[in-house]
């Protein structure tokens, strides 16, 4: 009873609840048909809305103003990026990983480069950094038809009894930014960044590494998001990455994540991707157009956001 | 009592508490008509909270406040405003992308319609006119190019302007804290042709010279109540600073300090805006004293050591680590969303880590021991560190910089509106500390507490004005040395 | 005392001739790009400096501005819209459906659009939320709104709106009158009415107002409002140039909109924002993205990083500016 309790103070807790809610639903329209298959498809498809959305979680945590808005594009390229070094080659698949991932280390290092150069607010720095990134890509994916080497679109596919591997791997990738949240120096400095950035400085964080290292890893993460994106999906185009803008903060919002900075939460960031995929697939078994769709989820967004606000009170 | 009509703003018995901290103790205040009141005292005494009442910007816990004879209940801003009380704040509040003709039309709701601008304009250019006549300022000027000055000169020439409400009371909270000498003397001359010509006026000031000559009657405050209230004949500077500083009711603190060796040197620094030789110097095991008024540079000065111990910087030299104990706990020093042990370790993140990760354990150790050392009043330090009071909160900020392997601790004035039982805990606990080895550079506004000090350094506009040990310390040396305007 | 005060004097007029050379150099910088723009043009196809040249080349200005110039209401009180793009497109797919079919209840629910842009203003205000999440938010709202009215590319502007956005007036092209006269109104009704001011101060110094007796609340729904009404204006002649709408058809213009504020001189937060220079940042933005590259031959591909180019060497000028200054 008081575990229970304890439980439902965790800020996580109601997006788990929220999933599994949408899952009940939907297999009570269907009379119980396809729950499970549901969810491997949505493990397999939450995967990727985790990953950018941890990035986007850390630089978040990062106190008010600060949002990467260059995933989309950044997904894009390097998914670009991954193709063309693996060339459907298998024996290339490590490489192009790497390469994706050197690519959205770079374009991550290059916002942070603009925020503190040019002294502009990070939604200004990466909104422009995505404008040349998108460009790039467009350019340098035009006519791009290579397909992933057939090793890693296997892989991207894989599923263990109805778990895909990718989710558990995803998994495991959690709880280490988990511990590095809550247990290393690194997160505690995120953590103290976000709550008072002044008192980060005076209490001897290294503000400045900190933040260059949270939009390098947030680009990182864009990065290896876009590999695995054209594995899954069996190749790359440009628009590959558009809707990991939305979701990537809807997830961190919706998870419990402040967006006052200072106060994360990595479980939550599982429990809103599941939910927004398993809404998707409730709304489409319900045969919900995509206009109703969409304006339940920006509704959803709204309202979390709305009940959650008010956290000025707190201090 | 209350219908004496001839006071413009009367307050019985007013009373404030923030927190466990009591800034008003039952202040009896009033202004009469056509009077000029100074009031003095100390920071902290609680100058600025009897203002903001008067203002109608803070609500009195208990106590009354009536305006020209008629008690009124729910007083407020508005409600001030439409009673001709006006108030120039320290903080200043224009709107720094607005023009100074805009800037007076947000505190004028009449000045609407066409030809506003014209209107707005030629309203602060006269009254900029009158009051410091060789100003310079155009009305479309933006207040954000304005020096500091300039924009305290646009402030207070705003607040006496007229449209529909009337004009009765003007507040001057350090109004001349940012003039020069030339516009400081402008600005009390028209105070005094104001005042002469039927209205009041409060004018607050460190600069005691400027109360004795301006203010036809002075109320001194010490630690939220009125101490004293005359004629302005009846004080002279030293009846105001021994009434200020209570040194009859004070006790000093046991000297207890033995002659030392100096040690190895620790700190040596020169303010940027120094421009004699004159620098602080520190050695270990030595408290050095920061005085002087507020926010003439002392704290520019700390923060100024404490970037230098992680980048060289010109002018300052420091030896070993440096921890800062902030004085603006929620601004400096407190994280929000964190527990109390966390608020602690944070300075030692590195030494708390068991391989790559930090040891729950040792950050709890690290609490505890320093719980018990400094006296930090809680049942569990898992506790948001909000659950404390204020000065257990202070400790907390004491713990994170004495827990940590900082040689060199800077305080930012760290007993702001901290009780006397925890500021004579942290007393014993700073010179032990110091007897271990520890240096520490301590800027306090109370001048009680430099008597822990070994060696003080004055200063005045940025600047060390005066070196005095510890056994050429008095008060009123220092304090003659801070106003300056003796000289 | 009295050298030192004349030497302050000295200073501190010098440094306020300073701060205003600054901040002249700086709001000269939009009108500065443009003509770089303009120039570079001309001297790459000198034809396109005509009536018809014009006309054709600053065909999708005048949305464009608009849309500008309705970020630009939250911005100056430190708020942002990431939604307006969407909410350009919603608009365009009411207009060219039921605005035509159903005049009255289309302008219903573009009425109620704005009321529902006041609403966000108060929500934001009272409840403390960071606007960027709440907007992006409704940016699903708007967009499944859009798809709902029109599933599939169509419709048609209603013919006097189609009229309007084709009238041809002697002499000057009319997307330049279009953005003089809306640089006109809005700098006229922010810059110069006594009520502007308290808009712009709110963003200047929330805290200032306050004490002065100014409704918070009522400065951000009125802002929000404005936003609103500018978005709705904005997706009208989107829809009257281009005929017919699609519901993906504003989805540019959130990021074109920010980018043109920041162009055109203004700045993120504290109220410091020019009505002409986001008309004029809007315009350099237009030639910029297709004309110019065109005429240079680069392939469209590299339309938006020219967008993102100018916009981080524009910064990036501002900061050489205050730096030298300083």
């Amino acid at each position: 009873m008081t575990s229970l309790r304890m439980l439902l103070t965790k800020p996580w807790i109601w997006s788990f609840l929220g999933a599994l809610l949408v899952w009940l639903a939907t297999i009570a329209f269907t009379g119980g048909y396809g729950g499970g298959g549901m969810i491997t498809a949505a493990l397999s498809l939450a995967v990727f809305t985790v990953i950018v959305g941890v990035g986007q979680m850390f630089v978040i945590t990062l106190g008010p103003g600060n949002v990467d808005l260059s995933l989309p594009a950044n997904i894009g390229l390097a998914s670009a990026v991954a193709m063309k070094v693996m060339d459907g080659n298998d024996s290339m698949i490590a490489v192009g990983l790497l390469a994706a991932l050197a690519c959205g280390m770079a374009i991550g290092a290059a916002n942070y480069l603009l925020i503190w150069a040019l002294r502009i607010p990070p939604i200004i720095a990466t909104l422009s950094a995505s404008f040349i990134i998108q460009s790039i890509d467009i350019s340098y994916g035009r006519g791009l038809q290579i397909k992933p080497p057939p090793g890693f679109a296997d892989f991207a596919n894989w599923q263990i009894l109805g778990i895909p591997v990718l989710a558990m791997l995803t998994v495991l990738f959690t709880i280490g930014a988990a511990i590095a949240l809550q247990r290393m120096i690194y997160g505690r400095s995120v953590l103290a960044i976000g709550q008072n950035i002044r008192a980060a400085w005076l209490a001897g964080v290294n503000v400045g590494r900190i933040r260059f290292f949270t939009y390098t890893l947030c680009g990182a993460l864009g990065g290896i998001d876009g590999a695995l994106l054209a594995g899954y999906f069996r190749g790359a185009n440009v628009d590959i990455g558009n809707e990991y803008l939305l979701a990537s903060i809807a997830v961190v919002v919706i998870g419990g994540t402040s967006v006052a900075g200072g106060k994360a939460n990595v479980p939550g960031v599982w429990g809103a991707a599941l939910f927004l995929v398993l809404l998707l697939t409730m709304l489409n078994t319900f045969g919900v157009s995509v206009g109703v769709r969409l304006v339940l989820t920006g509704l959803i967004i709204v309202g979390v956001i709305t009940a959650a606000g008010g956290q000025k009170a707190l201090r | 009592m209350a219908g004496d009509s001839a006071d413009i703003v009367r307050l019985d018995g007013a009373e404030k508490h923030f927190g466990a901290v009591r800034a008003l103790d039952g202040v009896d205040f009033h202004v009469g008509a056509g009077e000029c009141v100074g009031l003095v005292g100390h920071n902290g005494a609680g100058k600025s909270t009897l203002m903001h009442m008067v203002a109608g910007t803070l609500v009195p816990d208990s106590g009354q406040i009536a305006v020209r004879g008629g008690i009124e209940h729910n007083y407020s801003v508005p409600r001030a405003q439409q009673l001709g009380i006006r108030c120039v704040f320290q903080e200043l509040s224009l709107c720094p992308n607005l023009s100074v003709a805009e800037n007076t039309r947000i505190n004028h709701p009449a000045l609407r319609g066409l030809g506003w601008r014209r209107k707005a304009a030629d309203l602060i250019a006269a009254k900029l006119d009158e009051i410091f006549p060789d100003h310079s300022i155009s009305a479309s000027d933006i207040a954000g190019d304005l020096s500091i000055g300039r924009r305290q000169t646009v402030e207070v020439a705003r607040a006496f302007t007229v449209t529909q409400d009337p004009l009765e009371l003007v507040i001057l909270d350090e109004p001349t804290s940012s003039l020069d000498a030339h516009t400081a003397g402008q600005l009390l001359a028209f105070v005094r042709r104001f005042v002469a010509a039927g209205g009041s006026c409060i004018l607050i000031s460190h600069v005691l010279g400027e109360v004795l000559q301006n203010a036809d009657r002075i109320v001194v405050m010490r630690d939220g109540k009125v101490v004293a209230a005359d004629a302005a004949k009846a004080f002279d500077r030293d009846r105001l600073v021994t009434t200020m500083g209570g040194a009859e009711a004070r006790e000093k603190i046991a000297a207890e300090i033995a002659k030392r060796e100096a040690g190895p040197l620790r700190v040596r620094a020169r303010p940027a805006r120094q421009e004699d030789g004159k620098q602080l110097v520190a050695n270990a095991g030595e408290i050095i004293g920061l005085a002087g008024l507020a926010g003439h540079g002392q704290t520019d000065l700390l923060l100024a050591i404490f970037a230098a111990a992680s980048r060289a910087k010109a002018g300052i030299e420091v030896t070993a680590p440096v921890a800062l104990v902030a004085g603006d706990r929620q601004a400096d020093g407190i994280f929000p969303q964190w527990s109390i042990a966390e608020n602690i370790g944070i300075r030692s993140l590195a030494r708390l880590r068991n391989g790559l990760l930090i040891s729950p354990q040792r950050e709890a150790e690290l609490a505890e021991f320093w719980r018990g050392k400094i006296g930090i009043r809680t049942p569990d330090l898992n506790n948001n560190i909000f659950s404390l009071s204020g000065g257990n909160q202070q400790k907390t900020l004491f713990a994170r910089a004495l827990g940590s392997d900082a040689k060199i601790v800077l305080m930012d004035d760290p007993m702001r509106g901290v009780d006397i039982g925890t500021k004579l805990e942290v007393y014993d606990l700073v010179r032990e500390e110091a007897r271990n080895g520890r240096t520490f550079l301590w800027y306090t506004t109370e001048t009680e507490e430099l008597d822990n000090c070994d060696h003080i350094y004055v200063f005045k506009n940025g600047r060390i004005v005066a070196n005095l040990r510890r056994d050429e310390l008095t008060e009123e040396k220092i304090i003659q040395s801070s106003f300056g305007d003796a000289a | 005392m009295t050298a030192a005060s004349v030497e302050n004097g000295l200073r501190s007029s010098s440094t306020r001739r300073a701060a205003a050379r600054a901040r002249m150099l700086r709001s000269l910088l939009p009108a500065l790009s443009l003509a770089l723009v303009l120039m570079a043009i001309a001297w790459l196809n000198p034809r396109a400096i005509s009536y018809f040249g014009f006309s054709l080349m600053l065909n999708l200005a005048i949305p464009i501005a608009l849309a500008t110039i309705a970020q630009m209401f939250v911005i100056s009180g430190n708020e942002l819209d990431l939604s307006i793009g969407t909410f350009v497109g919603f608009v365009g797919c009411v207009t060219a459906t039921w605005l035509k079919d159903a005049p009255l209840l289309g302008v219903a629910v573009l009425a109620g659009s704005i009321g529902v842009y006041a609403l966000l203003g108060a929500l934001i205000h009272l409840r403390n939320l960071p606007s960027i999440v709440v907007t992006l938010g409704m940016s699903f709202v708007w967009q499944g709104l859009a798809i709902l009215i029109l599933p599939k590319p169509g419709g048609k502007a209603p013919d006097w709106l189609l009229s309007i956005m084709a009238f041809k007036p002697p002499l000057i092209p009319f997307p330049i009158i279009a953005a003089l006269l809306i640089a006109a109104v809005v700098h006229f009704g922010l810059m110069r009415t006594s009520y502007g001011v308290i808009l712009r101060g709110s963003g200047g110094n929330a805290a200032a107002l306050e004490r002065a007796g100014w409704s918070l609340l009522r400065t951000k729904i009125v802002l929000f409002a404005l936003t609103g009404l500018f978005g709705v204006l904005s997706g009208m002649a989107l829809i009257g140039i281009t005929t017919s709408a699609d519901a993906n058809i504003g989805n540019g213009y959130t990021l074109l909109s920010i980018a043109g504020v920041i162009l055109g001189g203004g700045e993120f937060v504290g109220g410091r924002v020019s009505p002409i220079g986001a008309v004029i940042g809007a315009l350099t933005l237009a030639l910029a993205a297709s004309p110019l590259l065109t005429f240079m031959h680069i392939p469209p591909d590299w339309q938006v990083a020219a967008n993102g180019a100018i916009l981080i060497i524009v910064l990036a000028a501002r900061v050489l500016i205050s730096r030298r200054e300083r």
